[in-house]
């Protein structure tokens, strides 16, 4: 336990409240690209019943936590993408699905239209590989966001952290 | 009514100046007709009841490239009660850089089908269409430069900020992974590896 004076012991279990109530109450916002999306349907619907891990779909960006990009990110969506993304409040994540929102996919080297990779606008938590990926991995991909909420500080909150690193860098 | 009755049919109608090459034999017989005369052609071919052309079933835009320095657009005729069908092409020059683009009359007021079609055509292809009554961008950005099915056709290095070339894609996003080490002789790194018999 890290002793930083007083109210060391309150900050830290603070920290372990609010991440549990990040982590386990993830909202996606519902909106998909391609294919990919096919399979993120499934992931929510009852099969799969992502609601189990408290993470359902939500139809405004002002009130998602994360956001999936299922599917092939084309330039004349790329601008929208982006500003759905700025319209997400902290704190706030991505999770690239699939082959096409990962590096391009099959569209890499001859599809002048597509974006080579969503991270090129967004910065990305969470890469989910496939193509389409399974249900099962994209299931993956939200706990493998979950342990990396579980990391997080409200004394370094990431938001703050990357505006510093912007700072650092100029 | 066959091709060679359909061809009769054209020529008896606008004259035989009209049609500038045919093919008249292979899968699918073809008659080249002059680009200024088409949407008359069509409208003939259209409201005549003898060839009653009601369904268009395809547009096609063509690149023959640079050396050829040539673009077609092909048309895909169906009658629905006949039962008979007709391809048409038009011929125009391919513009060099700094030319305006090729055009073609629109036959959109005629089928309007064609409406989207052209669109697609002009996006991809670079084909104006004269007389279209929306004539933009259909699938492409609106902004976008270039037309992206021409042959000689060359990415733009940004659009809107982003990096559009695969090339040097992870020094770009950040991800480092781990540097692959070709150091090693092959049966350091396998050292299971045994030699295969001859």
């Amino acid at each position: 336990m890290d002793k930083t004076g007083e109210g060391g012991i309150v900050i830290t279990k603070l920290d372990d409240l609010l991440n549990w109530a990040r982590l386990t109450s993830l909202f996606p916002m519902g909106f998909g690209l391609a294919c990919c999306a096919i399979e993120m349907m499934g992931a929510y619907a009852s099969g799969y019943d992502l609601d189990r891990f408290g993470i359902i779909p939500r139809a405004s960006p002002r009130q998602s936590d994360v956001m999936i990009v299922a599917g092939t990110v084309t330039f004349k969506m790329a601008d929208r993408v982006r500003r759905l993304y700025e319209q997400m409040p902290e704190p706030r994540y991505v999770i690239s699905m699939g082959s096409c929102s990962n590096c391009g996919g099959p569209y890499w080297e001859h599809g002048y239209h597509v974006v080579k990779g969503v991270d090129r606008i967004i910065p990305v938590d969470v890469y989910v590989p496939g193509c389409p990926p399974r249900p099962e991995a994209l299931i993956g991909g939200f706990l493998k966001l979950q342990e990396i909420i579980r990391q997080e500080t409200i004394r370094a909150p990431r938001a703050v952290q990357q505006i510093m690193a912007k700072r650092m860098s100029v | 009514m066959e091709f060679a009755e359909l061809q009769d049919f054209i020529v008896a109608k606008f004259g035989a100046e009209v049609i500038v090459a045919e093919k008249a034999d292979g899968l699918q017989p073809y008659l080249v007709l002059q680009t200024e005369r088409l949407a008359d052609v069509c409208l003939e071919l259209h409201d005549n009841e003898q060839t009653y052309f009601d369904f268009l079933s395809c547009i096609t835009g063509i690149d023959n490239g640079p050396e050829a320095g040539t673009m077609e657009v092909a048309y895909n005729l169906y009658s629905i009660p006949y039962d008979h069908r007709l391809t048409l092409k038009v011929q125009v020059p391919r513009n060099i850089e700094n030319e305006p683009i090729p055009a073609v009359p629109t036959i959109s007021h005629i089928w309007r089908t064609a409406d989207w079609q052209e669109r697609e055509i002009f996006d991809l292809l670079g084909i104006y269409f004269t007389n279209h009554p929306d004539m933009r961008r259909i699938l492409c950005a609106a902004d976008w430069e270039g037309h992206p099915l021409r042959k000689d056709y060359k990415l733009q290095d940004y659009y809107h900020g982003i990096k559009v070339p695969y090339d040097d894609h992870n020094e770009n996003s950040g991800f480092r992974g781990e540097p692959i080490k070709l150091t090693n002789h092959p049966h350091e790194q396998f050292p299971d590896m045994r030699e295969k018999p001859e």
